[in-house]
């Protein structure tokens, strides 16, 4: 075989390589493939993919003290784990339809009873939108707001009240009051 | 003695046209003050209204403003006067199902609108009333100062008043100097060089939205915001009105961001956007929902809807 058929076929080979390598990183970057533009889930730190610890692990359908996750109270209905996480493969969830989901959609799992929410929230009227009031909108998923483990919306400290006329004093010191929002941290 | 008067050759020389005359200019002369009376003073001084000027000498004005700024404040304010936008009426909307009263949009506002930290103004008020209360009776006399450890309060829900942008503002045609009007967008703004803080429109507004800068408002230089609207949100002087403008200086663009009060909401309550769009979260609210509008009966006709999504 000369040099030249050899890059001939070379050429040849590599052009769905690098095909097929533009695909897998244009998939990566297009990676909101959900329907409503929103961040990430807010998993607990290291705790995504579940497959790490679950892969090899026999699912154990009873209901139980769960004793790794520790921190994890469920507060919602009458519910467990397999109600929403989907036993077959922890990384994804799963619907009462049997139909499996990403986390990045959770939106259908919730809206499942929570319809008329998941109505609004789809419209923007329910929940958090920022973004431009005639553009692009960026969404919020549930669990954004709501732990899906004990959903109640907690309390928050409020900011100072306004001063009354009354405790007013004018005065053209240096120290000019702080803004408190600044110092939460949220 | 007028015959004399009249018979007097020096006593012609001042006839009562040109003393009044000369006393006029006289008087108008002494208003200026000369210790500082640059070509700046003399230019701020007869300034025409906003909306009497030509781009032109708009565009000189916003040149002088930003100097004076530069001055003062030590910061590079960059002034906007951008004008509505056409097909935009703007309305808002908010959650009384939702409001937990935690005052992070009083804060953001603040911030956002360059507001006196001293003396303190604020544009939001968060009401409090007990659950069950007939409020509306008792709407004047309602709690803002409430400070409990955590919100919400058992028993208690939450009501945020601000400018509700009426369509047929009272304060507007109680002013003087028409130094603050309704703009075709919707908002009700003020031309701060405009206003003479006879505090009429205080008077008038029915809902203790306007705000007076009983001092030289003070800011810290850290927490100046730049960004800044003619109509909105740039530093005020010693004398004037203020209030809220729906962030004309943030709405106003294209695309236009949401206000600062309702990006910051923890809860999701407000929501913003154009009356005239029958797609807007705004008008999907006042379809669906069960909305009112504060002290409907007074013909004020507010663009600021309450509502309870539950």
């Amino acid at each position: 075989m000369n040099l030249k058929s050899l890059s001939k076929i070379l050429l040849i080979v590599s052009i769905p390589v690098i095909l097929l390598l533009m695909l897998s990183s244009y998939a990566a970057s297009a990676d909101d493939t959900t329907d409503y533009p929103v961040p990430p889930p807010p998993f607990s730190e290291g705790i995504f993919p579940c497959s790490g610890c679950h892969a090899g692990m026999e699912a154990n359908t009873n209901r139980r003290e769960l004793s790794f996750h520790e921190d994890i109270k469920l507060k919602h209905f009458d519910g467990w784990c397999f109600n929403c996480h989907n036993p077959g493969d922890r990384d994804t969830l799963r619907l009462a339809s049997g139909k499996i989901i990403s986390f990045k959609e959770s939106e259908y799992l919730c809206g499942q009873c929570h319809g008329t929410m998941f109505r609004d929230w789809k419209v923007g009227v329910h929940g958090k939108r920022t973004g431009f009031w005639n553009g692009k909108k960026e969404y919020r998923l549930c669990v954004h707001c709501h732990s899906p483990h004990q959903p109640g919306f907690k309390p928050l400290k409020p900011l100072p009240p306004p001063i009354r006329p009354e405790d007013s004093k004018y005065k053209t010191s240096e120290t000019i009051p702080l803004n408190p929002l600044d110092s939460i941290k949220e | 003695m007028s015959k004399k008067n009249c018979n007097n050759p020096s006593s012609k020389s001042v006839d009562r046209r040109s003393f009044l005359k000369g006393t006029a200019f006289g008087l108008a002369s002494l208003a200026i003050p000369f210790g500082t009376s640059d070509a700046s003073v003399w230019e701020a001084f007869f300034q025409k209204h906003f909306r009497e000027m030509n781009d032109d000498e708009i565009k000189s004005v916003i040149k002088r403003m930003e100097k004076e700024y530069a001055d003062e404040y030590k910061t590079g304010f960059k002034i906007k006067t951008t004008g509505p936008l056409p097909g935009v009426k703007f309305g808002y909307g908010l959650d009384l199902s939702r409001c937990i009263g935690c005052r992070r949009c009083v804060y953001a506002c603040v911030k956002e609108n360059n507001q006196s930290r001293e003396p303190q103004i604020h544009w939001i008020t968060v009401l409090q009333f007990e659950k069950g209360e007939k409020w509306v009776n008792v709407f004047e006399e309602a709690d803002r100062y409430y400070n409990p450890q955590e919100v919400p309060e058992e028993g208690h829900f939450y009501m945020p008043v601000q400018c509700q942008q009426c369509e047929n503002p009272p304060c507007v045609k109680v002013c003087p100097t028409q130094a603050t009007w309704k703009e075709r967008d919707g908002i009700v703004v003020v031309d701060y060089n405009w206003c003479i803080g006879c505090r009429y429109c205080m008077a008038a507004c029915p809902y203790g939205a306007r705000h007076f800068n009983w001092g030289k408002p003070q800011i810290d230089k850290k927490e100046l915001n730049p960004d800044v609207h003619y109509l909105g949100n740039r530093p005020r002087y010693k004398g004037v009105v203020e209030k809220c403008t729906f962030c004309i200086q943030r709405t106003r663009e294209n695309p236009g961001r949401y206000p600062a009060c309702v990006e910051i909401c923890p809860v999701g309550a407000r929501k913003f956007g154009n009356l005239l769009d029958p797609e807007s979260e705004i008008r999907y609210c006042i379809e669906n929902k069960r909305v009112f509008r504060l002290k409907e009966d007074l013909n004020t006709s507010p663009k600021f809807y309450y509502f309870f999504a539950i």
